[in-house]
């Protein structure tokens, strides 16, 4: 039985950890390799560093992190921001990352999905979501960071990004990142039901809980978070714990 | 020295980092020629079934790969490069391996959602060389939609269970495949790619 995936989420601007924060084992918390190596210790499934810099002349500080992580990292571990074309999605993998993900760039050229999918597999391609509520059981799609209204609707999105060949989805819920009150489980429920690649629940938790119903309720193959545990609130194995006594399959 | 057989397959660097990590020294082979040298091979491989026999056609591994087998140099196939030791693939049609363990490799047959992607714990059978030392149940990660069934069940090293029980590694004399890949399922993965690199 394949297990339910837990997967911090790193910022990372111009090649250091923004908010990261001190553990014991950690002696730079901004170094993004360090605090991976902490992460795959406490049993992280996977992990997913955002390049919040995003700007193409500091592309190289980003290949760069790629190998240093591809040689202290034994998971799979995913890279995104700002990417928008096949050559650089080509300078991530090479470099050993396992994925990428692609968020306003594939919105705005949605074959950028499906050329990628074509030269590396879809198992490559993330796609992020990013949904806000608009009206009841209705999400729709922003880019820039939750600023930019698309008019796309975010189950109709998905489910395109499926047939342009997407292997899994990152979905966010801009009205819940960044606040501790939970994953919007109905905008998971909706998404994971309506798609049959993985979705991964992204944006709001706070509490361990709030995992347990990202999967029961939400329906989710994975659930990611950052501040829960940069801050050092819980561990990934305190949470792989809760889950297990939750019932919930986790690898440990 | 351990030779990774590079055909066009995809991605070597996460194979060659945790031989690194290991303390084991790689070679990336791109020339047929170099297999008669290795002392280990390692089979990597991502994409379609048909394509990747196609290349190993095309630079000419077929027959090198085939006799340093036979000469008794272990092998270890890893995801698509386990599948292509088998005799044929229903992938795009019906295509032949390098049959180097009888069997067929067919599409991923049951409810789930496939590929077959993430962590799932694999069985291992106690007699296996590659697997020693692991836990008998322990995590492994893989991305696949084909699976292997050697003809003979005595060659299966380990299962999973995806709604059914699959093939997961497979084993016969000097002959090794993993359907997961080592290089990304943490210490399991590196205590198998320290197996091989001993044998």
């Amino acid at each position: 039985m394949l297990a339910k995936r837990i997967i911090p989420c790193l910022d990372v601007k111009d090649g250091r950890v923004v908010k990261g924060v001190q553990f014991e084992d950690l002696r730079d918390a901004g170094d993004p390799v360090a605090l991976a190596r902490h992460y795959v210790a406490e049993r992280a499934d996977e992990l997913v560093f955002l390049d919040i810099t995003a700007s193409k002349e500091k592309r190289p500080i980003v290949y760069q992190l790629v190998e240093r992580v591809a040689e202290q990292v034994f998971i799979p571990f995913t890279i995104g921001g700002g990417l928008t074309s096949v050559q650089e999605i080509r300078e991530i993998l090479k470099r050993g990352a396992d994925k990428v993900t692609l968020n306003t760039a594939a919105v705005r050229n949605p074959q950028l999905i499906s050329d990628g999918a074509s030269a590396f597999g879809s198992q490559c391609i993330v796609v992020a979501v990013d949904a806000k509520q608009v009206a009841a059981q209705r999400w729709e799609i922003f880019t820039h960071g939750g600023s930019r209204p698309t008019g796309l609707d975010a189950i109709a999105w998905a489910q395109r990004v499926e047939r342009l060949g997407a292997g899994e989805i990152m979905l966010t819920s801009m009205d819940r990142d960044g606040s501790t009150a939970g994953y919007d489980l109905e905008l998971t429920r909706r998404v994971s039901s309506s798609v049959g690649i993985p979705v991964i629940a992204s944006g709001g938790v706070g509490e361990m809980s709030h995992f347990r119903d990202a999967f029961s309720l939400g329906q989710a193959d994975a659930a990611l978070a950052a501040s829960v545990f940069h801050f050092g609130k819980f561990s990934v194995a305190q949470v792989k714990d809760y889950l297990t006594d939750h019932d919930i399959h986790v690898r440990r | 020295m351990i030779h990774i057989v590079d055909y066009g397959a995809g991605n070597l660097r996460s194979l060659q980092n945790a031989f690194e990590f290991i303390g084991m020294a790689t070679r990336v082979s791109d020339k047929p020629g170099d297999l008669a040298s290795a002392e280990k091979i390692l089979l990597p491989g991502v994409g379609a079934f048909a394509h990747a026999m196609g290349n190993l056609e095309q630079q000419g591994f077929v027959e090198p790969l085939q006799s340093s087998v036979r000469a008794g140099v272990p092998v270890l196939g890893i995801c698509l490069g386990m599948q292509l030791l088998l005799t044929t693939s229903d992938e795009h049609g019906r295509v032949e391996g390098l049959d180097l363990i009888h069997g067929a490799v067919t599409k991923l047959d049951c409810a789930e959602k496939i590929p077959h992607m993430g962590w799932n714990e694999i069985e291992v059978s106690s007699s296996s060389r590659l697997l020693k030392g692991l836990p008998q149940s322990g995590f492994a990660y893989f991305v696949h939609s084909y699976v292997c069934h050697p003809v003979d069940g005595g060659h299966v090293a380990a299962r999973f269970d995806y709604v059914g029980e699959f093939c997961a590694a497979i084993e016969r004399e000097n002959i090794f495949g993993v359907q997961f890949h080592p290089e990304k399922s943490q210490e399991v993965g590196l205590q198998i790619l320290m197996n091989f690199g001993e044998m």
